[in-house]
């Protein structure tokens, strides 16, 4: 296993190992062929992606279908091989860890996904889904499992009594909760979010974003955010990539990006965004 | 609770200096005078695992022909209920009461037989998703024709031109060439100009579009909402939009209903309810919206808990219990319609912009 630079006393890597380093991401994914013996051909899904992300920041991926931002989440969870370049957290090279390292690098980095419908699965108790994660903390006893579930639930406002019920019994909001209550557990430095309010109401999009905001400061997370919606993540990020097909276009914070845009893919990502000013 | 008919300039009948004529048969002659669409008392139960529900309750609103409405609300408040039961839609079991007249036409009362005679020929339908409204086995131009081979009885030749010309119409790329490819070949936004195409072929009165651009990317649901203003502008059409985004509103209609807890809360000319936003849940949803150039950091308003569960509503105003502004009256009984404005409308006993 690689040694980080240097490890403070609390096992966090010093400050100037960035928390998340990904450096010339490429990704290819061969079609089917459409000729016999003709070579497949190739799409470029990721086409040399580099940026940094420190501990406690927050990361927004804006772009629209195909742009990419959802083939980097899958990188960056190492739930796929990179064709070329490298994700490092912590200073750690995800994708060079065997099996048994990368199950143990997963405990600092957790996912929430779009969907609080599908990304739970309804035959198991909020309990079970929500412990999930500590499987790979082997040796974890079962009462401090069950402790750490019920801390979970409660820091994003459920109750530990939630513990028994079933998916079914709660509401879009509460099931992204339920799924935030899941990466949460493991007590991660990086969550990555895959357009985690876009499937909520608006009333309960501010309930989960401004969640999403508390749990940042009080435990120093860091959100690789992926959104198609720039207003969410001007309000949530530090910092803003814009994709296009593959490969980053614009990029800084969104202060800048959002009201002195340079690309012109930029500017016609914003002029697309309707204003709340009817203009009928 | 739209009661403006008056206020929209009466657009050219449906149809007229188009190919398309409105359809529907003999049994449709429509009221000249009569407003595009009437909704009235409009009130529907459905049967549940818990018994009976009642999902829409006491719904009213009126279009003017070429008048564009959008009914805004979130899951659940039975905006989509209103178009399905529009349509003659609403699943099996659903028990109706109150009038919908189309053309001065009650439609509660048709039967199945007559209703499919409606669709598609008088209201045309654009839903959410592309992709499963469109017959992945048949081709696009195939789709296009069938219900002008249905509702206009042509000849398949003059079935495909037809085809051909709407599809020109809304903007398809290429379209001579994309009357012989099927749904999967074409994008997200391709596909909605087809269901768009299909919805017109007939020259409805009514279009009735439920989260048509939700589905599609930012750039795209620019291009197909401008794309359904021109469609709408240039027939004469009634629009109305289902949409649970208030930007997408504030682009394409002019009249805006809001519902909660299957009610219509609030109603008036766009411009007037946004700038009022007299009703506290219609204010709610507003501050609740993130928007760009919030300072960072900025924790968004949140409307205090949740949507209640409509098989066990309180008495009185749905919203109530979420409300800082309720008192003992708000829950004694649902506040019944005030008008704050000419076509102006709100449900509610203290509404902002009157203190």
């Amino acid at each position: 296993m690689p040694v980080p630079a240097a490890t403070l006393d609390d096992g966090r890597v010093s400050p100037d190992v960035p928390l998340l380093e990904v450096r010339h991401l490429v990704k290819e994914y061969h079609l089917p062929r459409e000729r016999l013996l003709a070579p497949p051909p190739v799409v470029r899904a990721l086409d040399d992606v580099s940026f940094t992300l420190q501990a406690g920041r927050s990361l927004g991926i804006v772009g629209e279908s195909g742009s990419g931002k959802s083939t980097l989440a899958r990188l960056v969870m190492a739930l796929e091989t990179p064709t070329a370049g490298t994700v490092r957290l912590d200073g750690e090279d995800l994708h060079a860890l065997g099996a048994a390292a990368l199950r143990r690098a997963r405990v600092k980095l957790q996912m929430v996904f779009q969907d609080p419908y599908g990304s739970l699965d309804p035959r198991r108790t909020v309990g079970q889904t929500v412990s999930e994660p500590l499987a790979v903390l082997q040796g974890m006893p079962r009462v401090e499992r069950l402790q750490r579930a019920a801390e979970a639930l409660e820091a994003v406002g459920l109750r530990s009594g939630d513990l028994g019920k079933y998916p079914h019994e709660f509401s879009g909001g509460q099931r992204q909760r339920i799924a935030i209550a899941r990466a949460l557990i493991t007590r991660p430095r990086l969550i990555v979010a895959d357009e985690p309010v876009s499937a909520l109401d608006v009333s309960v999009q501010a309930q989960v974003l401004n969640l999403m905001r508390d749990l940042q400061e009080r435990y120093g997370l860091s959100y690789l955010f992926i959104s198609h919606d720039l207003s969410v993540v001007d309000l949530v990020c530090d910092e803003v990539i814009v994709l296009q097909g593959g490969r980053i276009v614009e990029k800084g914070p969104p202060d800048t990006v959002f009201r002195q845009p340079v690309h012109p893919y930029t500017r016609r990502l914003l002029a697309a965004v309707p204003a709340l000013e009817p203009s009928v | 609770m739209i009661d403006n008919a008056s206020s929209v300039p009466i657009g050219k009948a449906a149809g007229a200096g188009t190919a398309a004529m409105p359809g529907g048969g003999p049994a449709s002659s429509p009221e000249a005078d009569a407003p595009l669409l009437e909704v009235r008392g409009l009130r529907v139960t459905l049967p549940t695992a818990r018994g009976p529900v009642q999902v829409l309750r006491d719904v009213s609103f009126t279009m003017a022909r070429g008048q564009t409405l959008g009914i805004i609300g979130e899951s659940g408040c039975g905006k989509s209920l209103t178009a399905l039961a529009l349509m003659g839609l609403l699943p099996e079991g659903a028990q109706v009461s109150g009038s919908i007249r189309l053309d001065g036409q009650e439609l509660t009362t048709l039967d199945e037989p007559a209703l499919c005679r409606l669709r598609g020929a008088r209201m045309g339908m654009v839903f959410q998703e592309p992709m499963t409204a469109l017959n992945p086995l048949h081709t696009i131009g195939r789709q296009i024709a069938e219900p002008l081979r249905l509702h206009r009885r042509i000849s398949a030749s003059a079935a495909r031109a037809e085809a051909l010309r709407l599809l020109e119409r809304v903007q398809l790329p290429q379209a001579a060439h994309r009357l012989d490819a099927y749904p999967h070949q074409l994008s997200g936004g391709q596909r909605q100009r087809v269901v768009i195409a299909i919805a017109l072929s007939c020259g409805p009165g009514l279009l009735i579009a439920d989260e048509p651009t939700t589905a599609l990317d930012v750039t795209v649901q620019r291009e197909v909402l401008d794309l359904i203003g021109e469609l709408v502008a240039q027939d004469g059409m009634g629009l109305l939009l289902i949409s649970h985004d208030l930007g997408v509103m504030a682009r394409a209609v002019r009249h805006l209903l809001v519902m909660y807890a299957g009610a219509a809360v609030e109603s008036g000319p766009t411009p007037e309810v946004f700038r009022r936003l007299a009703h506290p849940y219609t204010r709610g949803l507003f501050a609740a919206r993130p928007r760009i150039g919030l300072p960072r950091g900025t924790r968004l308003e949140t409307i205090p808990g949740r949507v209640p569960d409509l098989a066990d509503l309180p008495p009185g105003c749905a919203f109530a219990q979420r409300c800082e502004r309720a008192q003992d009256d708000c829950r004694r009984a649902m506040p019944a319609p005030i008008e704050l404005a000419r076509h102006h409308h709100v449900r509610c006993l203290r509404p902002h912009g009157q203190d």
